[in-house]
């Protein structure tokens, strides 16, 4: 679904990711996990078309088309999804209102059926319950006065409302407490299907006991040092990260 | 791509003129043209006696140039068309009569005035530069008591309201703009609504501006007796043309006791082109009198048309317990500048106000609010709450606030709070990653912006009003 090929990206001339590799099929849930700094967000932004970041070595397929050439509105409505780790708030608009013009905007892309505002309502509705959020929070302006953990719940229902194939979750556990943490998880686990992706960006594992990847890579300084299966992430959650920085050098130099 | 400003306003869509044969007279200002007009009228001579008034006051009156934050270049008065009027028979008696060409002028514009035609729910003055050309459903709000007519005919028909009303509000020397109006004004739109009624529906006046030489100065009068309550809109466009036109219009509302005016426009005037060139300028007085106990005026304004907007719609509550409200939203683009905000004159006690400003500045436009608060001694317990946002895109806009507060009763309260922000290329980012296109993405960041003014619009503006705003920005962030 997903090849990045040697990916370079810079933001203000300065390069943060620095030849990343990455494969993703359908059905699969990868781990994108390193220490604060490491170019995790700026991955996710780069995939997502962040205006900021520029790609200046390597490619992105996403099924088998040229990413990286496509506007981030249209990436968004080929299927590619990415959820915020600071959600934006928008004020005065109603997160309803937005939901729904990003919905029809997708279903047009597709050539499928818009809807009206009724019976986005209720579709609104259905979605609403795998996050377990409340109708009120479709009458408020977007994210605004929303506390940490419903902004993020508000990206999962997005994520449900839109039904993107490939979706990056930057930070989605982030400010979360425990029992947001499962309702955000389990969520995430019931949008899964064998033809979707997930890439989960996350520094600690905390979210993979409940969510359990395929596989996970470690980024250090713009690079994959490392990558392995689920036990990878067990196995930085006893000895942290401090470990892999010389591992990143040995990679950097070989 | 950065937030730089590509400004590609989309085509103006009313720009075109309608070829019909008009009467008018020499360019030129003086006691004679004054003269000419009234006769041309039929006016009786109070009403000559009111304009010539107003013109010796303008002879002695200076423009406000220094003040406000706009620029122009010298506006030559002798150079204007006072009266220019669509040729046609003698008095219409029905709209069967009305030339053909003008009715096909404002089914263009989207104002059908035919009977077959007509918007529901809503009554129309239809003004073409210097004349009301028709007035719908006037039969209809007559069964009401409701008097809607052009200020000609009311001039006529309805002298004793007339004369007691008019320039109770703006007094002929308000201002140089009023004073001019005062002595030329051509025409307008007349209503009365009497004791009790509540109006069976919304009245609006269109204006159109259609000779490239001739000002347009209307007057608009509406009383509301005690008890009663109308809403009324106001839209208006103009063709393009390379020169300025000036619109010097006056409004003036009359609110007896428990009577309530609202009073809303959609402002769409020629704006003039990316380089500045040509567009209206807006240079109107309107004002509201809350004259009597527990009265109501409520200003709502969308300002996205003209080079130049000076405007001030204000209230003065003089009753008991009276209300006055002004919600804006004034939007500037390319090299448009406006100047406007609202007065709020609080004499009687238990007076109250809320002020909320929205102003968007694009491309190297300049947008100002300028308000007073005036609390007068014996205005106890009076309240005023005043926001004022400013909203810049692109590096080159300017957004400025003057808010001026002038409080002479301890008694009361005024608050005022102001926010200047951006539209800021995370929260483009963010809509665009939900699958919005940039151009809707910026229409909804700024319909959000704009909310509480347009919550205050009939149903049928404020979706004018939301598609306007996304017309006018097109591109405005590249
Ligand atoms: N807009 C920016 N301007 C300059 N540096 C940036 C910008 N965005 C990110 N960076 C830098 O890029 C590096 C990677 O950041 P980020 O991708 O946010 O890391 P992570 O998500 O792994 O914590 C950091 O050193 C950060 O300071
Ligand atoms: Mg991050």
């Amino acid at each position: 679904m997903l090849e990045i090929r040697n990916l370079y990206a810079s933001v203000d001339g300065n390069e943060i990711l620095k030849g990343i590799n990455l494969k993703v099929n359908k059905g699969e849930v990868h781990a994108i996990m390193g220490p604060n700094g490491s170019g995790k967000s700026t991955l996710a932004k780069v995939l997502a078309g962040h205006p900021s970041y520029e790609v200046t070595r390597g490619e992105v397929l996403f099924e088998g088309k040229n990413l990286l050439e496509l506007s981030p509105d249209v990436r968004a409505r080929e299927g590619v999804f990415m959820a915020f780790q600071y959600p934006i708030e928008v004020p005065g608009v109603s997160n309803a209102q937005f939901l729904r013009l990003a919905y029809n905007e997708k279903q047009k892309h597709l050539g499928q059926e818009e809807l009206d505002p009724l019976e986005f309502k209720d579709l609104l509705k259905e979605k609403a319950k795998i996050v377990e959020m409340e109708a009120s929070f479709m009458t408020r302006s977007v994210n605004e006065g929303f506390s940490g953990g419903e902004k993020k719940r508000n990206e999962i229902l997005q994520m449900a409302v839109l039904d993107p194939k490939l979706s990056v979750l930057d930070e989605t556990d982030s400010g979360l407490d425990i029992d947001a943490l499962r309702i955000v998880a389990e969520g995430v686990n019931k949008l899964h299907d064998p033809n979707k992706a997930v890439i989960l960006v996350t520094h600690y594992q905390r979210l993979l006991n409940y969510i359990t990847p395929d596989f996970v890579h470690v980024l250090s300084a713009g690079r994959i040092v490392k990558e392995g299966g689920k036990e990878l992430a067990l196995e930085l959650e006893e000895k942290g990260y401090d470990w892999l920085k010389n591992g990143s050098v040995a990679a950097g130099a070989k | 791509m950065s937030t730089a400003e590509i400004l590609t306003n989309r085509e103006y869509k009313y720009g075109w003129v309608t070829d019909i044969e008009s009467e008018t007279i020499p360019r030129g200002l003086s006691e004679d043209t004054v003269r000419l007009i009234s006769q041309k009228k039929s006016e009786p001579e109070w009403m000559l006696e009111f304009r010539l008034k107003a013109y010796r006051n303008w002879l002695n009156m200076q423009e406000p140039r220094h003040w406000p934050n706009i620029a122009f270049p010298e506006v030559n008065y002798q150079d204007i068309i006072y009266y220019s009027a669509p040729k046609q028979r003698a008095a219409k008696v029905s709209l069967d009569e009305v030339d053909p060409e003008l009715l096909r002028t404002f089914d263009k514009l989207g104002i059908p005035l035919s009977e077959q035609k007509q918007l529901a729910g809503v009554a129309v003055d239809a003004v073409f530069d210097s004349v009301s050309v028709a007035t719908t459903y006037k039969e209809k709000l007559k069964k009401h008591g409701v008097i809607f007519c052009s200020f000609s005919e009311a001039v006529r028909e309805y002298a004793e309201i007339v004369r007691k009303y008019l320039g109770s509000v703006v007094p002929t020397n308000d201002n140089f703009y009023a004073a001019l109006n005062s002595a030329v004004f051509s025409d307008g739109s007349f209503c009365f609504i009497p004791k009790g009624v509540r109006c069976p529906m919304e009245l609006s006046t269109y204006f159109r501006i259609n000779n490239s030489e001739s000002g347009q100065f209307e007057r608009t009068l509406i009383v509301a007796e005690e008890g009663s309550h109308v809403s009324y809109l106001e839209g208006c466009t103009a063709p393009k043309f390379d020169k300025n036109q000036l619109h010097a219009a006056v409004v003036e509302l009359v609110a007896l006791d428990d009577a309530e005016i609202k009073y809303s426009t959609v402002q769409n005037w020629y704006a003039g082109d990316e380089q500045g060139v040509g567009g209206i300028y807006n240079f109107v007085t309107k004002r509201g009198k809350c004259a009597g106990r527990n009265s109501k005026i409520s200003w709502t304004q969308v300002e996205t048309g003209s080079a130049i907007t000076w405007k001030y719609p204000s209230c003065i509550l003089q009753g008991d317990n009276s209300v006055g409200e002004f919600y804006s939203v004034a939007l500037t683009n390319h090299a448009q500048q406006a100047d406007t905000g609202t007065k709020m004159i609080h004499l009687g006690k238990n007076t109250r106000s809320t002020i909320i400003s929205k102003g968007i500045s694009a491309g190297h436009a300049n947008n100002s609010y300028r308000g007073l608060v005036k609390i007068m001694p014996k205005a106890e317990n009076a309240r005023n709450y005043t926001q004022c946002d400013s909203m810049l895109i692109g590096s080159d806009a300017g957004a400025n606030t003057f808010p001026y507060i002038e409080v002479m009763n301890n008694s009361s309260q005024v608050e005022h709070e102001a926010s200047t922000s951006r539209i800021s290329e995370e929260q483009l980012f963010y809509l665009m990653q939900r699958g919005i296109s940039q151009e809707d993405a910026v229409s909804l960041i700024i319909n959000g912006f704009c909310k509480d003014v347009f919550l205050q619009l009939p149903m049928e503006f404020a979706v004018e009003a939301t598609r306007l705003l996304g017309l006018k920005l097109e591109g405005a962030i590249g």
